[in-house]
C-alpha cells in the first residue's frame, strides 16, 4: 500500500466519521425537536387528565403531580340516572362522524376527479361557489336552519346532523382532494389505459392508491371537523341523537351555578382516547409514500 | 358549446323552490309576529304535554313528574331538559316559539325573559280561566311573571343575593356599604381581599351593578320602562363599586370572576366578604378543599342605609300560546306551584321557595339554614330591569359597568353612555 | 425519476377549449369536451346539492330578511309588532356605527350597544386572523417537517400532534379559562399575578394561545400530506448536485408542498375570520376580543334581521379576503403547477 492510498483512505475515514457525527447531530436535534414538540402538545392536555383525576371537592387545586385521584368524575360522567347520556353520545358522534367522513370523501373525490381532470365551462364558478359556502359565519345559518328542519320534520334525526356536517365538511375536502389530484401522475392512469383498464378501474386500481395520503388525510380532518362541530348539533339534535359536543356541554354541577369541570375533563379524556387509537392506526396510511418506481 | 349549463339552473330552481316552501311555512326569524289569536285557541284542551326546563341537576323535576304522571295517565308530562346554560335555554326557547312548535306546552323561563317573550306574544296570559292564585307568594316574585299588569309566568322558584362573611374576623356583618368598607382594614391586616361579587363581562355583572344601584337607592329603568340613570343614587351606587376597585378593597382578579371563581376564592380564604348566590352555602361548609368550613356566616347584603336590594333570581312557569292542551298545562302549573312541590324543590334541590310561609317551616330551615336570611333578602329584592328588550339592556349595562369599575371611564360617562344605550334599544323601530 | 417534464400548465380557459390529452383535433374533440362537461355534471351534482341546500338556502334566507326592519314594540300594546322593510339601513347602520334614536332617525351609537363595537370587532377579527394563521403555519410546517423524518417514536408523535385538535372544543374551551384563571396553573407556573381574562393584550394573547395551540394539527397534516408527496429521490438528486438544507428546503420543499399549504392556509384563513368558541368561552368577548361572529349572536339575540345583515357583511369581507388570495397570492389549486419534475417554480 502506498502512502497516497492511506492517505486516501484516511481522508475517507474520516469523511465518513464527519458525515456520521452530522448524522448523529441531526438525529439529536429531531429528538430533541421531537420532545419539545410532544410537550407543547401534550402539556395542556395533561392538565386536563390530571384534572379528570382529581377529587371535585379540590377542583382547583394547581399541584402538577395528581393529588385527591380520584375515578368518581369518569362515573360521574357516564352516570345515566340524571338524564345524562354520555354513552350514548359518544357513539352517536363516532355514527355521525363515520357517515359524515365516508359520504364526503365519496362526493369530495367525484368532485375532485371533475375540477382536476374535466375541463369544462363555469369550472372557475363551480370553486368560487364551493369555496363560497365556508365563508358564511356558522352562527347565522342556526336559525334558518332550525326552521327548514322543523318543516319538514327531520329535527332531532341523525340525517339533521349528518347532512349539514357533511356541508361543512365539503369544501376542504373538495379542494384538498382537488389540489392532490392535480399533482397526480395522471401518465400512469394512461398507461393502464393503454394496457386495457377502462377509466374507472385505471382510476381505481393505479391512481388511488396513490391518492392514498391524501385521502386519509382528509378522511381525518372530515371526521374530526364533525367530532368537533357543536353549535348546529345543539340546535338540531335530540336527546337521543346528541352528539358527545352537546353532551358535554349539557354537564351540569351537583348544584345550580356550579360549574363541573373534572367532570368535563373526564368528558374530555374519554373523548380523545378513541381518536388516538384511529390516528395510531391509521398514521401509516397517512405517510405511505408515493411509489414513484412504477412509471420508471 | 354543451357544457353543464343545465346544472346550475336545476340547482338554483331547487334553492328557489325550497325557499319558498320554508318562507311559507316558518316565516322570517325575528319573532315579529303577535300570536293574539292563538292565546285564544286551545284553552280546553286537555291531552299529553310536554314541560321544558334547564338542566335538572339535583333531581326534583323527574320524581315530580312521575308523581303527575301517575295520577293522569291520559295527560301525560315529558320531560325535555335543556342544556345548563341560561344563553342557550333562551336560544333554545326562541327558536322553538318563532317555529309556532305546539310541542313545547309549559316553559320554565328565567326571570328576566318573562318580557321579553309576553311582548313577543309567546306566552299564554295567566288570567280568566287560566288564572292562577298568587296571594300567598312573595311579592317581588310575582312581580317578576308580570308584564304590563298580566301575570304571564306563575313564579316556581326564587333566589336572592346572600353576603358571606368570615365570621371568625369579623363578629357581627356590616348593615351598610360605607360600614362594609371600613371594616377592609381587617381584610388588610389579613393579607386578604376585602370584597368580591361577579365583575367579569357576563350577565352576573348585571346583577351586581344593578344591585349596587338598587341598593343605593336608584333604579336603572323607571316604572315605564324608561331608563333612569342620570341620578345622584344611581351614580353613588357605581361609585361604590369603581372605588373599591380602585382602592384595592375589591382585589384585582375580581374582575375575572364569576360565580364559581369568586366562590373559589371565598373557600380558600382569599376574601373577607362574598356576595354569591345561596348554592355556596352547602359547597363551603362541605367540601373537602374548603378552609372556611367553619368560619362562614350569612346575612343579607348590605345597602346604603340598611338591608340592600338584591337581584331577584329564580324561574318561572309560562304556558305557551301555542300549546294544544291549555288545561292540563294549567293543572301542571298549579301542581308544580302547590306547596307539596316547593317543599321538595326546597330540600331535594336547594331551591328557594316562592310561598312566604315555607321559610319558617322547622324541616326546611334545619336543611338550609340560611332561609331566613334568604327571605329577608328576597321581600327586598328589585328585579333586574323589566323590559322587552332585555338582551340589549342588559348588554349596555355589562359594557359600561365593566369599563366604570375598571376605572377605565369615569362613572358620570358610563352612567349617561349606559343611559343612551337603553334609550337606543328601545327605540328601535 | 417520476417524470421528466409533466404537462405544460394549463389555465383551464372560461370557455372551454383546449383539451388537456393532445389529440387530433375535429369532430372528435367536440365530443370529447361534450362529455367532459356531461362527466362534470354528474360528477359534481352531489356536491353542489349538498352545498345548496344547508348552505346557499339559509344564506339567502338570512340575506332577505337583512332587508327587514327588526320588531318595533307598540307602546300601546306593549306586544312586537312587525318592522316592515327597511331597505339598507341594516347595512348602513352597522358600518356607520348608527343606532335608531328616540326621537326618531338615527344617531352615533353609544358604548354599550353592539352598532358601537362594528369596527373594533373587524379590527379584532383581523388582529386573530394574521396572527393566529401565522404561527400555525410556521408552527405547523416545523411539526410536519419533523413528523416526515424518520426516528423512534415517530408513530408516538404523530399521535400527540393531534391530541389538541381532536379535544372537543366544549372541552379545550374550559380546559383554557381554567388554566387562564388568575389562580390557576398559567400563573403559578410562570410564578406570574397577569389578569388573563380581565385585560386587553393578556386576554387577546390567550385567546391566541389557545387558538394556536388547538388548531396547529389542522395544519401540520395538511403540510405532512404534501410533503409525503415529494419524492425522496427529489432529494437525494438535490443532495448528490451539493445543495444545502436550506437551498433543499427553498428550491424543493417549498415549492412542491405549495398546493397544500396554500390549501390549508387559505381555509384556516376563512375559519379564522369567523372564529367564535373559543373567544366567547374564554373571555365572553370581553376587553376588546369580540370577533365578528360574537358580535352575530350577541345581535341574533337582539333582533334577527340586523344580525342577518351583520352576517352578509361579515360573508363579504370574508369573500374579499378569499379573492384576494386566491388572485395575488397564488392560492391557485385549478391551475397545474408542473412541478412534478425539478419543480422550478
Amino acid at each position: 500500500m502506498t502512502a497516497a492510498t492511506t492517505e486516501l483512505r484516511a481522508q475517507q475515514d474520516r469523511g465518513r466519521k464527519a458525515a456520521q457525527n452530522r448524522e448523529k447531530w441531526s438525529q439529536g436535534r429531531t429528538y430533541i425537536s421531537a420532545a419539545v414538540i410532544l410537550i407543547w402538545c401534550l402539556a395542556p392536555a395533561y392538565w386536563m387528565v390530571v384534572t379528570a383525576f382529581r377529587d371535585v371537592g379540590f377542583t382547583y387545586d394547581t399541584s402538577i403531580l395528581p393529588s385527591h385521584v380520584t375515578l368518581d368524575n369518569f362515573n360521574t360522567a357516564f352516570d345515566t340516572s340524571f338524564g345524562n347520556r354520555f354513552g350514548q353520545a359518544l357513539l352517536n358522534s363516532v355514527f355521525i362522524g363515520g357517515v359524515v367522513t365516508l359520504v364526503s370523501l365519496l362526493i369530495g373525490v367525484f368532485a375532485a376527479y371533475a375540477l382536476a381532470r374535466l375541463n369544462f365551462r363555469f369550472k372557475y364558478l363551480v370553486l368560487g361557489f364551493i369555496l363560497g359556502a365556508s365563508m358564511f359565519p356558522g352562527v347565522a345559518l342556526i336559525t334558518p336552519l332550525f326552521q327548514l328542519f322543523t318543516n319538514i320534520g327531520w329535527m332531532g334525526t341523525y340525517q339533521a346532523l349528518i347532512i349539514p356536517n357533511i356541508s361543512f365538511v365539503l369544501p376542504l375536502t373538495v379542494y384538498t382532494m382537488t389540489s392532490f389530484f392535480r399533482e397526480m401522475p395522471w401518465e400512469l392512469e394512461e398507461s393502464a389505459r393503454v394496457d386495457g383498464c377502462t377509466q374507472g378501474q385505471a382510476f381505481r386500481k393505479v391512481i388511488m392508491p396513490l391518492a392514498a395520503p391524501a385521502i386519509f388525510t382528509t378522511a381525518i380532518l372530515a371526521f374530526i371537523s364533525s367530532w368537533n362541530e357543536f353549535l348546529i348539533a345543539s340546535q338540531l339534535s335530540s336527546d337521543a341523537t346528541q352528539p358527545v359536543t352537546v353532551a358535554i356541554a349539557n354537564f351540569a354541577g351537583a348544584q345550580p351555578n356550579q360549574i363541573p369541570y373534572t367532570a368535563i375533563m373526564a368528558a374530555g379524556t374519554i373523548v380523545t382516547i378513541p381518536l388516538v387509537i384511529l390516528v395510531l392506526v391509521f398514521q401509516r396510511k397517512i405517510v405511505a409514500g408515493l411509489t414513484a418506481g412504477a412509471v420508471k | 358549446m354543451k357544457t353543464p349549463k343545465f346544472l346550475l339552473p336545476v340547482a338554483t330552481a331547487g334553492i328557489l323552490a325550497l325557499t319558498l316552501s320554508a318562507c311559507g311555512g316558518g316565516g322570517g326569524g325575528g319573532g315579529t309576529q303577535a300570536g293574539g289569536g292563538d292565546a285564544a285557541a286551545g284553552l280546553d284542551g286537555r291531552g299529553p304535554i310536554t314541560y321544558v326546563q334547564g338542566k335538572d341537576n339535583s333531581n326534583v323535576v323527574r320524581p315530580l313528574v312521575a308523581k303527575w304522571n301517575a295520577a293522569h295517565p291520559n295527560e301525560k308530562v315529558t320531560f325535555k331538559e335543556q342544556t345548563d346554560q341560561a344563553d342557550q335555554q333562551h336560544d333554545d326557547i326562541v327558536q322553538h316559539f318563532q317555529a309556532k312548535d305546539a310541542g313545547y306546552d309549559v316553559v320554565d323561563v328565567d326571570v328576566v325573559w318573562t318580557a321579553e317573550f309576553a311582548a313577543k306574544g309567546w306566552l299564554q296570559p295567566l288570567k280568566d280561566k287560566m288564572a292562577i292564585d298568587t296571594s300567598a307568594m312573595l311579592k317581588p316574585t310575582v312581580d317578576s311573571g308580570t308584564y304590563k299588569g298580566t301575570l304571564y309566568a306563575a313564579p316556581q322558584t326564587s333566589d336572592g343575593a346572600l353576603l358571606y362573611y368570615r365570621k371568625d374576623l369579623v363578629p357581627t356583618p356590616p348593615k351598610t356599604w360605607d360600614e362594609m368598607m371600613s371594616m377592609c382594614s381587617i381584610a388588610k391586616k389579613n393579607n386578604i381581599g376585602c370584597y368580591a361579587g361577579q365583575f367579569s363581562k357576563y350577565e352576573g355583572l348585571t346583577v351586581n351593578a344593578s344591585e349596587a344601584i338598587n341598593s343605593a337607592g336608584g333604579s336603572v329603568l323607571d316604572k315605564d320602562g324608561k331608563p333612569s340613570l342620570n341620578t345622584p343614587e344611581a351614580k353613588a351606587g357605581l361609585e361604590n363599586l369603581a372605588k373599591a376597585y380602585a382602592d384595592g378593597n375589591i382585589p384585582k382578579e375580581g374582575i375575572t370572576f364569576q360565580e364559581e371563581l369568586s366562590r373559589q376564592a371565598f373557600q380558600s380564604g382569599k376574601l373577607l366578604f362574598l356576595r354569591n348566590w345561596p348554592y355556596v352555602y352547602n359547597l363551603a361548609t362541605t367540601e373537602g378543599s374548603s378552609a372556611v368550613k367553619d368560619k362562614l356566616g350569612i346575612a343579607p347584603i348590605p345597602g346604603a342605609t340598611g338591608a340592600g336590594a338584591s337581584s331577584l333570581g329564580g324561574h318561572n312557569l309560562a304556558v305557551s300560546v301555542y300549546s294544544k292542551n291549555k288545561a292540563t298545562a294549567l293543572d301542571f302549573l298549579k301542581f308544580m306551584t302547590s306547596e307539596e312541590s316547593e317543599k321538595f324543590y326546597a330540600t331535594q334541590g336547594s331551591l328557594a321557595p316562592v310561598l312566604g310561609s315555607l321559610y319558617t317551616d322547622k324541616d326546611l330551615v334545619a336543611k338550609l339554614p340560611y332561609l331566613p336570611v334568604l327571605k329577608t333578602s328576597i321581600e327586598n329584592a328589585v328585579p333586574r330591569p323589566v323590559t322587552p328588550f332585555y338582551p340589549a339592556v342588559t348588554k349596555a349595562i355589562q359594557e359600561n359597568a365593566y369599563s366604570a369599575i375598571k376605572g377605565e371611564k369615569p362613572v358620570d360617562t358610563a352612567l349617561s353612555d349606559m343611559q343612551k344605550s337603553i334609550e337606543s334599544a328601545g327605540a328601535g323601530s | 425519476m417520476a417524470t421528466e417534464v409533466g404537462p405544460t400548465p394549463v389555465k383551464a380557459p372560461a370557455s372551454g377549449g383546449t383539451p388537456i390529452h393532445h389529440g387530433p383535433k375535429g369532430v372528435g374533440e367536440d365530443n370529447q369536451i361534450l362529455s367532459q362537461g356531461k362527466w362534470a355534471s354528474w360528477l359534481l351534482a352531489p356536491t353542489i346539492i349538498a352545498l345548496g341546500i344547508v348552505i346557499v338556502y339559509p344564506i339567502i334566507s338570512a340575506i332577505v330578511m337583512s332587508f327587514q326592519k327588526d320588531a318595533g314594540l307598540d307602546p300601546a300594546t306593549g306586544l312586537f309588532t312587525a318592522g316592515g322593510p327597511a331597505g339598507v339601513q341594516n347595512y348602513v347602520n352597522w358600518i356607520a356605527q348608527q343606532c335608531a334614536a328616540p326621537a326618531g332617525g338615527t344617531v352615533a351609537c353609544p358604548p354599550g350597544t353592539l352598532g358601537a363595537q362594528f369596527w373594533s370587532a373587524t379590527a379584532t377579527t383581523f388582529f386573530f386572523t394574521v396572527v393566529t394563521v401565522a404561527f400555525e403555519t410556521v408552527l405547523g410546517f416545523w411539526m410536519a417537517m419533523i413528523m416526515a423524518r424518520t426516528f423512534k417514536g415517530r408513530s408516538l408523535v404523530r399521535a400527540a400532534v393531534l391530541v389538541p385538535w381532536a379535544i372537543p372544543t366544549a372541552v379545550t374551551a374550559k380546559l383554557w379559562f381554567f388554566i387562564f384563571a388568575f389562580e390557576g396553573i398559567a400563573n403559578q407556573l410562570f410564578n406570574t399575578t397577569i389578569l388573563w381574562t380581565g385585560s386587553e393584550w393578556p386576554a387577546k394573547w390567550a385567546v391566541i394561545i389557545a387558538d394556536v395551540w388547538k388548531t396547529t394539527p389542522f395544519m401540520a397534516l395538511l403540510i405532512l400530506a404534501g410533503l409525503q408527496m415529494i419524492p425522496a429521490e427529489v432529494y437525494e438528486a438535490a443532495k448528490v448536485d451539493g445543495a444545502s438544507a436550506w437551498q433543499r428546503f427553498r428550491m424543493i420543499t417549498l415549492p412542491l408542498v405549495k398546493p397544500a399549504l396554500m390549501v390549508a392556509i387559505l381555509f384556516r384563513t376563512l375559519d379564522a375570520l369567523r372564529m367564535f368558541d373559543l373567544p366567547y368561552i374564554l373571555t365572553g368577548g370581553a376587553n376588546n376580543t369580540t370577533t365578528l361572529s360574537i358580535l352575530v349572536i350577541n345581535q341574533i339575540r337582539q333582533g334577527f334581521n340586523s344580525a342577518a345583515a351583520l352576517s352578509t357583511i361579515t360573508f363579504i369581507i370574508i369573500f374579499l379576503v378569499a379573492f384576494i388570495f386566491v388572485r395575488f397570492l397564488g392560492a391557485n389549486v385549478v391551475e397545474q403547477s408542473g412541478a412534478t419534475g425539478k419543480g422550478k417554480k
